[in-house]
This record gives C-alpha cells, structure tokens and sequence, in this order.
C-alpha cells in the first residue's frame, strides 16, 4: 500500500467516527421512488418523442422504412457531398449498398489525420433514450471504436425504432459497463460565448439519425 | 503532513467585500453576469418543470452521497480494485503538490511535453498547469471558455461557464491577440459572432488533438463497482481528449465515487438538468480502465485527498462534498449575480465555494477564506436549485460559528463586542424595556431617523439608506399602558 | 385557542405599529391574544451571525415565555423561521408566521381590510424559502377591498438586507437593493409591502433616501386598515 494511499484511508476512517462500526453501505437508506420513465407507455409514442427530441437538438432526424433505407442513406451522404466515408467494421453492407462514394474501412486502423480528412462516418448505435433524444453508442458491431464517429464532420446514425429505451433509467440497465460508451444529444455544442449557443465546436458539425421504423 | 492547499484559493485574495468593492465597479462585468444568469435561471426552471418526479430523484441523488460519504474507505478501495482489474492504474494523492508530481512523472514517462485538457475543477484547484508547465510541459485547455481564460491569462468566474464575465467583443480581442503566439493564429477576419468565435478555435484545437499524446482530465463520476469512469460535456473535446491520445490522466476528488454503475440513472437526470439546464448534454462519455484497439492503451486514475478529508470530518459540513459541480447555485445566487466568480478569490465560487473553500483551507487560516461564509443573505435560493439537496444555508450559519469561534479570545473586535451587549440586553425583558427608552430618547436627541447621516460603523448602512426613527413608545410600552394582559 | 403575540425584538422597538396591527386583525376577527412580557429576542440575529452560543442561551427564555400556547404568531418571516429551524424546544412546532396563521389556522382570507391604494408585494427570502409562506400573503392581500395590488417584477430575489451582511457586505447589498428598488418603481405602487420589518427597513430606507414617494407598509399593517 503507498504511504498516501494509508494516510488518506486513515484520515476518511478518522473522520467518519460518527457513522456506528457495524453500519453497512446498504443500511444507509436510498429512496428510489423516482419513475423509470417520463415517457409515454405506448411503444410508437416513445418512438415519436425520440424523434421530436432528437430534432429539438437541431440534429437532422430521417424516417424511414426497412426496404427504403438504403436508398435515403445514399441521398443523405449524396446532399452533404460525403465523397469518402468512414464505414466500421460490422457494419451491414446492404445499409449502405446505393453509396456511390469512397470507403474508408478501419481495419488497419485509420490514423487520426486520415479520419480528420474523410467527408463523414456512418454507423450503427447501442440504443436510443426517447425522453432526452439521445443515442448511445458503446463500440459494438457496425459502431466502431469511438472515434470513429467523433472526427469526421459529418455522422450518419442509424437508428432502429425497437432500439429506442424510453428512458434515462431504462437506457442505464441495459448497459454492458465494461463497453466505453459515448451518450451522444445532437451535434456538439457550446454557450461559452454570452451562453449563446452554437453548434459544431469539435465533433461532427452534422448529425443526422436515420430512423428505422418496423 | 497534508496541509499544503495550494490553488483551492489564489494566493494573495483580499476579502469578499474587498474583491467585490472592485467588481461591483465593472458595468460590463454586471450586464455581462445579470444577462447570463438570468438566461441560464429561466432556462433550468423549464428543464426541470419536465420531471415531475425532480424532487424525488434530488432526495435519491443526497441519499446516494450521504451513502458514499458515511463509507468512502470501502468505495474507494472496491473502485480501485475495479479500475485496476480494468487495466486502469491508480494513484493516490494527499495534496496538490503530491497529485501534480504524479502527473508530471506519468507525462514525462511518455516523453510528452504537451498534453490536451479537460475542463475540469480538480486538476485547476490543484494548480496543475502551472506545476507542468515548471517541468517544461505545455498543457492546454481545450473547453472553448477554459481556452479564453488561459490565453488572457485570466482567472475562471464560473464553474461551468468560466469565461461568463466576458463578452464577445473580448473574446476576439483575446483570441485574435493570443492564439497565435500558441499555435495555429486567429483569422484575421475574426468577427464577434459567437460560430465564428467558435470556428476559430475549432481550427486552433484540433491540430493539438490530433497530435497529442497524453490527455488529462477530471471526473464527474467513477462507479466503485464497474470501475467506470464518466465526463459530461458539450463541446467534443472531452471526447476528443479521451479518445484520441495513447495515454489518459484522470484527477479525481475521492468525493466523486458512487456505489454502482446503476446511479448513473439518478445522476445522468439530475446534472444536465441542473447545469447546462438540458436534458442531456450533447456528449457523456463512460469508459472502464482500457479497451483494447479503442481509445488510450494506458490510463491512470489519481484520486485527490487536498482537504476532503478535513471535510468530511465536520458532519455539519459533510454534505458540502456531496457537490456534483452543476453550478446552478451559482446561476441562482442573487451575491454572485452582482460580484461575479472572481470575487471569491477560488476555484470554487459562489455559494458552494462559500462552504468548499473555507471546508478544504481550513477555518481560522486566513481572512480571505474566513470572510466567505458571510458572502451570502442566507436567501435560500442556491438550496432549492441544488440537485442534490445541499443545505448551502445552514452550512454557511455553522461556518460563520466555526469562524467567531475561532477568532474568540484576545481582544474582542467591535462586533463582537456589539454582539455581547445586545445577548446582555436581550437577557431580560426589563433591560431591554430601559434600552428600548434610552434609544428612543436618545435616538430623537441624536436627530437619527428621517435619513440622517450617523457617524462611525453605521455609516455602511446610511450610506445609502435612511434609518428609521425609534419609536417614541415600544409596542411593549403600548400594550402594557392600554393594561391589556 | 391561547394564542400569544411573538412580536421579535426590533418590531417592539422599532416598528410597534406592526404589531399593534397584528393585534387589531386577530382581535377583529373574534380572537383575544396575549403578549407574554418576557419575551425578548430569540436568537435568530446572533445565529445567523455566527454568535451561536450567545444564540443558544436566548433559547431557553424564549421557550420559557412561550409555554402554554396553541399558537403564537408572529409578524416575522426570518425570525419566525428561526425558531421552528433551529430552537429544538416544545414551543418550536407552534410558531406561525402572521399568514400562515391566518390561512392555514383560522382559515381566514378575507379579514376585512380597506386599503384603496396600489400596492406591489415582495415576498422575503425566509417567509418564501424557510417557511414555505408561498402565496399566503398574496391570498390576503387579494381579498383587500379597494386594492391596486400590481406583480412585482424579479419579485423573489432577495433584497439584499440579509440581517449582518448590510453591513458586512454593504456594497453588495446596496446593489440588490438598487435592482430591488428600481423593480417596485416600475410598478408605479405608492406602497411596497413584505411580511418582514427587517427587509422593509432596508428596501424604506434606499426608497426614502431617493425620495421616491413610496412607502413601506408590513402586511398586518394593510390588513388593519379599514374604512
């Protein structure tokens, strides 16, 4: 044990004589009367709110159905001028099949300045929160590792409608912990400045969420 | 010995009132500070009325740190051996001179002599960037308001927004006179437009990022069962920071553990809410120890004593640890909306920097940290706004009796002895009948009342007030003369 | 009901109308209230200060004094507050604030007032975030005949008296009080009225030194009045 290490522990147990030796954590009572969801019950509402929250962020949110997919994913790269685009392992070529652009596949990986020069990345996502219009990404197949989805200046999320959780709560308990994972609300912003706020400061100064509804 | 606070406070800090007799000065710095805090007050107020389960989930988020704090030795050793079995390394520190040495010993292993930064509150209340840039190492800030306060070579006024006493006009001033003395220059059509401010940063950052080799950061929660480590923040560079470099630095407060991954429920509700006043902050980032193929191959976790455990000793001032960094206080807090950040003379302003500060530097150790539990009405504003239910006002009261305490015994000051006589007078109700005569006779003698002008201490109070005049008769006179019972 | 008058120290010595009015509205409305003699201050000054022993020794008295009653009511937010916070004694739990008394205890709104004047309410920081008063005072004050009562603006941010930090922190608080005072101006209200002496002591003072023409009025005061 390092010395610091021992004083620190010594000092935490010092001055906490007033909590009884026998007290466990779990005796210190923790309320969790809150609700596990502040959205809606029904499933297409939760979709909706995602939808209505991720736009609220000034993201770009797309709907679309399984068939039309591809084809809305190729105008979306073709309108932003993606001429070269970032696609990560695992990802599901078919998703991508109308692209008519370049590939960049990160395997070998990519150096970060070869991501800074790509036009844009698309990928996959863990899940969506309804409520607070967010998506998680946590590195798995079709995801990338993560910054793959932060250096280009675009980035193309496809969502699945049966991936969106409700909630903050819901999100959090199906979580893999050990998985880094990025919780992303609409573009990066600032309101550094006069707390006006700005979008694009350092990640992507797009973001656009194709939904993919059943 | 752990006793060397270095940075919780700026060496040298005159008073609250003495710092605040200059801010109060600054008109741009009041419409700077009113506009902003009333923004950001109405702004919380709305993300906030969404939740109707907010109080609840407050009352869960104090429950949870009460929770940490009445066992932190098991938390911080169950963390530690989660983030080390990750593949994580972690450091012990008892102070900042300790916590910066770490540091610079891991950096220089690297043979780095620039590293990106996080905005984070730990590493700038141990005054890290100063203490690498002795040993010959650049560290740049990479949070857009972080980045201006450092190139003015300024001081942060916020806790979240740390540049809110400037306005735009400044900023370019700052940017288009600094930024190319350290790397890529400001264009030299730069205008005030808060994008194009914001551009140019972009522009000046990102070839740091893609450069840099080690990253360091704060932590705004560790999970003692995951090892999980997460920052929130809006801008990307956190991210940029936490992905990009081969080896990671985390600076933690030994306060910021939580039980279990599964809190992040209460806590990923409550901080967004209550500080960037959304319902979620652009980016979180969660990582545990290291991924391989994925980010930093290396990661080190210091966890930093530097007054905590002082804290943590006063149960009345315990829960002043429970500080999750939102800052609504700060936007709520009618003191700091006229004086600023800057006046607290520390790293932590406002009303929880009123209880932090004097907590981690030690009551009776200097007047500066003295005179900030009596920087506040006791309003209760900061009390209602905080997420997790600190009782800012009560801590304030036990401060200011920890410091008359301290400072009783030798000669007693004026007030102190005003003090006195007045628990003398108030000690029977017949003295204070015979004082409440002589004031009135001896108020209307002096000719007090009416907006008159009285000499001495109270000159403070009719400087810009009139008194009112004693009453010729108390209402205990009154009722005792009508022979009520 | 035994209901006894807490009146506080710095209203018996120096705003005696106020508790004269508290008096005048209790009796009105059928109730006979007693004033206990020994009463003096309860602490609230020495505490929030930081003179916590001196504090503590006035507790005792207070409790003393107080002993006995259904309700004792007071014309002070911050030092009814006080006591229910932080004197740990029987009496404690029976302190009301004049308006919460009113409303909650005798379930009384209209209590008969004539003010035909504009008035602007501002609510204190101890009767709003201590007691939880919320719109008590408002509730009287709406069914006053005759009333001009007009919102003020920014009404619940504090005013800047703060007891000790008036003095402590006097520019501070005389740049709170300016925005306060700028506030009750925009209402055009001849009076400003609070259910606490202390904060109208302040705010009456800056108005009265730029002679604004508006005057301080404690809401018993208001209540008081009739045709």
């Amino acid at each position: 044990m390092s010395e610091a290490k021992g004083r620190i522990l010594e000092r935490v147990r010092s001055g906490l004589r007033d909590v009884p030796r026998d007290e466990r954590a779990e005796d210190v009572e923790v309320t969790r009367a809150y609700v596990d969801s502040h959205a809606p019950g029904d499933p297409g509402a939760v979709v909706e709110l995602f939808a209505e929250r991720v736009a609220d962020y000034r993201a770009t949110v797309v709907r679309v159905a399984e068939s039309g997919a591809p084809e809305e994913i190729a105008r979306i790269l073709t309108e932003h001028a993606v001429a070269n685009l970032v696609v990560p392992p695992g990802f599901p070529d078919a998703l991508v099949a109308r692209y008519e652009g370049s590939r960049l596949s990160d395997e070998p990986p990519l150096t970060p300045a070869e991501l800074d020069a790509s036009d844009g990345v698309i990928t996959l996502a863990a899940q969506g929160i309804a409520v607070t219009g967010t998506i998680v990404l946590d590195a798995g197949p079709g995801q990338g590792r993560r910054a793959l989805s932060l250096v280009p200046d675009l980035h193309l999320c496809v969502v699945r409608a049966a991936q969106v959780a409700a909630d903050v709560p819901i999100a959090i308990r199906s979580l893999v912990p050990t998985r880094p994972t990025t919780f992303i609300s609409g573009p990066s912003a600032t309101s550094d400045i006069e707390l006006d706020r700005v979008e694009g400061v350092h990640g992507p100064r797009t973001l656009v969420v194709v939904l993919i509804s059943e | 010995m752990s006793g060397d606070q270095v940075n919780v406070v700026w060496l040298g800090s005159p008073t609250f009132p003495q710092a605040a007799h200059d801010a109060l000065q600054d008109t741009q710095l009041r419409r700077n500070l009113k506009h902003a805090t009333t923004t950001i007050r109405d702004k919380r107020l709305r993300a906030v009325a969404e939740l109707d389960d907010w109080e609840t989930l407050r009352e869960a988020g104090s429950q949870i740190k009460d929770r940490v704090m009445r066992h932190l030795d098991e938390y911080l050793l169950q963390l530690e051996a989660s983030v080390t079995a990750a593949g994580g390394v972690v450091h012990w520190a008892e102070d900042a001179r300790e916590a910066n040495r770490i540091v610079s010993e891991l950096v220089r292993a690297k043979g780095a002599t620039e590293v990106v930064k996080i905005k984070s509150m730990a590493t700038q209340e141990i005054g890290l960037n100063e203490a690498l840039e002795d040993d010959g190492i650049e560290a740049t800030e990479t949070d857009l308001a972080e980045l201006i306060v450092q190139l003015n070579d300024d001081r942060p006024s916020h806790i979240l927004v740390p540049a809110i006493h400037r306005n735009r006009s400044e900023i370019r001033d700052i940017f288009q006179r600094e930024m190319g003395k350290h790397g890529i220059a400001a264009p030299d059509d730069l205008t005030d437009e808060p994008r194009v401010l914001a551009e140019a940063a972009r522009v000046h950052l990102r070839e740091k990022f893609l450069r840099a080799k080690v990253a360091i950061s704060g932590a705004n929660f560790a999970c003692a069962d995951t090892g999980t480590v997460g920052v929130v923040e809006s801008e990307g560079n956190g991210r940029m920071c936490l992905t990009l470099p081969e080896t990671l630095i985390t600076v933690m407060g030994i306060e910021k553990v939580l039980p279990s991954f599964s809190d992040l429920e209460v806590f990923l509700q409550l901080l967004p809410r209550s500080s960037t006043a959304e319902r979620m902050n652009p980016y979180t980032s969660l990582w545990t120890g290291v991924t391989p193929g994925d980010g930093p191959q290396e990661f080190h976790l210091v966890l930093l004593d530097n007054g905590r455990t002082k804290t943590l000793a006063d149960t009345a001032g315990r829960s002043a640890l429970h500080c999750i960094r939102c800052s609504a206080c700060l936007n709520v807090c009618p003191v700091y909306e006229r004086t600023g950040g800057r006046s607290y003379g520390s790293v932590y302003p406002g009303p929880i920097g009123a209880v932090l500060t004097p907590q981690l530097v030690g009551v009776g150790t200097s007047e500066h940290a003295d005179s900030l539990p009596f920087a506040s009405t006791l309003c209760g504003a900061c009390y209602d706004a905080c997420p997790v239910r600190i009782d800012i006002p009560e801590m304030l009261v036990h401060l200011r009796a920890k410091v008359v305490d301290a400072h009783r015994g030798g000669v007693p000051k004026p007030e102190a002895l005003a003090m006195k006589g007045a628990r003398v007078v108030f000690g029977s109700p017949r003295r204070l009948a015979w004082a409440e005569r002589l004031g009135a006779i001896g108020g209307r003698v002096a000719g007090i009342g009416g907006g008159r002008w009285l000499p001495g201490p109270a000159r403070k109070w009719t400087g810009a007030r009139d008194v009112p005049v004693p009453a010729r008769e108390s209402f205990r006179a009154w009722w005792r003369k009508a022979g009520r019972r | 009901m035994r209901v006894a008058l807490f009146i506080t120290c710095y209203n018996d010595a120096l705003f005696p109308d106020t508790g004269k009015a508290v008096t005048a509205v209790l009796e009105r409305l059928g109730h006979t209230v007693e004033f206990p003699a020994a009463q003096t201050c309860c602490g609230q000054m020495h505490h929030n200060t930081g003179y916590r022993r001196e504090a503590d020794s006035l507790v005792g008295a207070f409790n003393d004094a107080f002993r006995g009653y259904d309700a004792i009511v007071t014309p002070s937010g911050s030092c009814g507050g006080h006591v229910r916070h932080h004197h740990r004694t029987e009496t404690a739990p029976n302190v009301y604030e004049f308006s919460e008394f009113l409303v909650d205890v005798l379930n009384v709104t209209d209590v008969g007032a004539y003010f035909p004047h504009r008035v602007t309410y501002h609510p204190t920081c101890h009767s709003l975030r201590m007691l939880r008063v919320g719109d008590k005072p408002l509730q009287l004050l709406r069914a006053v005949e005759g009333i001009d009562l007009v919102e003020l603006p920014e009404a619940e941010s504090c005013c800047g008296f703060g007891g000790t930090f008036a003095m402590k922190n006097s520019e501070t608080s005389v740049a709170m009080l300016q925005d306060k005072m700028g506030n009750v101006r925009k209402t055009g209200a001849q009076t400003l009225c609070a259910s606490d002496n202390s904060c109208l002591m302040h705010i009456g003072g800056g108005l009265s030194r730029v002679k604004s023409g508006v005057r301080t009025l404690h809401l018993a005061e208001i209540l008081a009045a009739t045709r």
